[in-house]
């Protein structure tokens, strides 16, 4: 019965965005497939009070664009992939993220909008130096 | 006014402040409120010719006529909300947002889309979610032959009959969550509120097309 539990255990980590790489993945220096499951439709009962007031803000009737946000995963540490910059954006290790994945695409979305709108986000800088009009 | 003058007026009035532009008559011309990359209500009172509302990113915009070919194509987020029918390439490559049509769609409807979510409240053409890589399609209606043909993944949902499936579309099972979201969606587009979504069908990638794995590391390799 044990062995049971350390397997499902291990299949539920893998989903949550702790997957490590494969042997096959080192050896074409490339992941394999996506970071998370795309399909995942938001269950809207998991929204942040800061996602409420950015829909609200945005006049828009639900998640829009941030629906196919989702947490991934960057060199084993959870991750959000960010369009704008083009790359992902690790969580901060001092942010405990829930064991469920709609609780922890909820988190990925809010971090996201954030840093979207941060002095520190790469498009402030390339904004400043290429804005024609 | 050409198509090009009006897509600058629109600019202009955007960089006044003006948050609400109605545009009256457009007379279906073509390249319409394209690029527009911010908030903004927009109106459209009549028809639009192709590629209208190409390459936008965030406004939420109504359309109370038609539209032409590869309407909102590569849209990014917003909504774009169709009151007739829409032709081919409706929603072509579109990355983000709510791309509604309550008539009904031509052939090719969400190639290769990358995100978002298109709904269609009347019928759609053949090759319906050609390519498509991600994101989510919702018809009402009818659809044509090969659905989802090619699809690497994403999902496709239909209120109708089916013309036939393309190459590596299945069916997948409708699950308590999908039809929660569909509810809401549906209601949000503002069609088919009462719609019964639990005989909807849904169809997924068989996900044969994309075993990168079965590659050789020299193919990868020279691939990269």
């Amino acid at each position: 019965m044990a062995k049971k539990k350390k397997t499902k255990s291990k299949a539920v980590s893998l989903q949550l965005g702790k997957k490590k790489e494969t042997a096959r993945e080192k050896m074409i220096g490339q992941s394999i497939g996506y970071r998370y499951d795309v399909n995942l439709l938001p269950d809207y009962k998991k929204m942040t009070p800061f996602l409420k007031k950015y829909v609200e803000a945005m006049g828009w009737d639900d998640l829009n664009w941030l629906e196919d946000v989702h947490m991934g995963y960057e060199e084993g540490r959870p991750a959000v992939f960010c369009r704008n910059a083009n790359g992902w954006v690790t969580i901060p290790s001092s942010i405990k993220l829930p064991d469920n994945q709609q609780d922890r695409d909820m988190i990925a979305r809010e971090l996201l909008v954030k840093f979207q709108m941060s002095p520190k986000h790469p498009l402030v800088d390339l904004k400043k130096a290429y804005l024609k009009f | 006014m050409t198509a090009a003058e009006a897509n600058k007026e629109i600019d202009n009035l955007m960089g006044q402040g003006y948050g609400t532009i109605v545009i009256k008559n457009p007379q279906g011309k073509h390249s319409l409120g394209v690029g527009i990359l911010n908030r903004l209500n927009l109106i459209f009172e009549g028809s639009l010719g192709y590629f209208g509302m190409g390459s936008c990113d965030g406004p939420i915009v109504r359309i109370n006529g038609r539209v032409g070919w590869s309407c909102a194509e590569n849209l990014m987020a917003g909504k774009v909300v169709i009151e007739k029918n829409a032709g081919s390439c409706f929603g072509a490559a579109i990355r983000g947002g709510d791309l509604i049509c309550k008539g009904s769609v031509g052939a090719r409807t969400g190639i290769d889309m990358k995100g978002g979510t298109i709904i269609i409240g009347g019928d759609a053409g053949a090759f319906t979610g050609f390519m498509m890589q991600r994101g989510r399609i919702i018809i009402l209606g009818d659809v044509g032959i090969n659905l989802g043909d090619s699809m690497y993944d994403g999902t496709i949902f239909v209120g109708g009959e089916i013309g036939s499936y393309g190459s590596d579309a299945v069916d997948a099972e409708l699950t308590k969550s999908d039809q929660d979201w569909l509810k809401r969606k549906l209601k949000v587009a503002e069609i088919g509120e009462n719609f019964d979504v639990s005989k909807m069908k849904k169809i997924v990638a068989g996900k044969k097309l994309w075993n990168y794995d079965n590659l050789e590391p020299t193919e990868k390799k020279g691939a990269i």
